[in-house]
């Protein structure tokens, strides 16, 4: 199993075993069922479908609700599938809960994929990162303008990809190679150090970094 | 569903004793040297405390060698073995910082008086 569904939390500091306070965020990482498992023979490529966020019945339509009904799973708002290995998707059956602990130790590397804060229409400093011009010396109007676009008659145009305002954020981020400081089996929660995409409460998907995939095998 | 500030609880100590800036503490801190540890105190005045829960911190200050030294705790640190309340102060603010520039005789904080139930 590489990865897992979850719900961002938030974040806050825990100590480490030397004493050290660790800034993490917090993930509810379950509870995460099996809907799915794709086979060689039946869809011919190995993955499993994973199922997270329980939620009222009449929010799903009656397809999604008999696909999860028929192995007794409760309404669930998302489902996502992994790509396993086949001996590896053969020791899953739909139906079944997988749990973080099953899935993350304590020191494992994770990518952590969610949709980032929208902040709408933004301007060239937010969203490109540019510095402006003075807020003194005479600048009048346009402390925060993204200044010129280009030259003049030469290429009479402004170049493809030209950064400017417009929407900023709302989109797939993933912030990579987090480190899992804790495994709560109890309440199946994961701590992550560092941050993570989006605002709390919000979707995130958790899995294995791939250097740490590749080390297991 | 738990709420988020019972998922910090487990981070806190409760072990933690009653004092307020303007106490004199003495800290006995966890002193990791190589692979060694010792125990080391640091006496002095308490000057704010700051924060709330995990990330809730206290700093005391001193004067070493002529020379103001000031650290910062955090309150629920494993680091730190005990604090002692070595002697109440009289302060009428939260944060001391007034201390900083003042030296020598005008440097010394009042003792609280007692009152009928001291906690």
């Amino acid at each position: 199993m590489i990865g897992l569904l979850g719900k961002k939390l938030g974040m806050t500091q825990v100590f480490d075993d030397r004493g050290n306070l660790v800034p993490v965020t917090v993930v509810q990482a379950g509870p995460c069922w099996v809907t799915a498992v794709r086979t060689r023979e039946g869809e011919r490529y190995t993955a499993l479908q994973v199922g997270f966020g329980e939620t009222l019945e009449k929010r799903l339509t009656k397809a999604r609700l008999g696909h999860l009904k028929k192995n007794g799973l409760p309404a669930l708002r998302t489902l996502v599938e992994f790509r396993v290995e086949e001996d590896e998707a053969g020791r899953f059956q739909p139906g079944q809960r997988i749990a973080p602990a099953d899935v993350f130790q304590p020191g494992a590397t994770v990518d952590v994929e969610g949709r980032s804060k929208g902040r709408g229409f933004a301007g060239a400093m937010k969203r490109h990162g540019f510095h402006g011009f003075s807020d003194t010396h005479g600048t009048k109007n346009t402390h925060r303008i993204p200044g010129s676009s280009g030259s003049s008659a030469d290429p009479s145009k402004v170049w493809k990809n030209k950064r400017f305002p417009g929407h900023y954020g709302d989109e797939r981020s993933t912030m990579r190679n987090l480190t899992v400081v804790r495994v709560d089996g109890e309440r199946d929660l994961l701590y992550l150090k560092g941050a993570v995409p989006g605002s709390r409460n919000k979707l995130v998907k958790v899995t294995l970094a791939p250097a740490r995939r590749r080390a297991e095998g | 569903m738990h709420t988020f500030s019972e998922i910090e609880k487990d981070q806190l100590r409760s072990d933690v004793p009653e004092f307020r800036p303007g106490d004199t503490l003495r800290v006995n801190v966890k002193v990791r040297e190589g692979d060694k540890e010792r125990i080391q105190a640091f006496e002095g005045v308490c000057i704010r405390r700051k924060g709330a829960g995990v990330s809730e911190t206290f700093t005391v200050r001193k004067v070493s060698n002529g020379v103001g030294v000031e650290r910062i705790f955090p309150l629920h640190s494993p680091a730190i073995l005990s604090i002692d309340r070595v002697r109440e102060g009289r302060v009428r603010r939260a944060k001391i910082y007034y201390l900083r520039s003042l030296s020598g005789k005008a440097a010394r904080i009042a003792e609280k008086k007692a009152q009928h139930s001291a906690t």
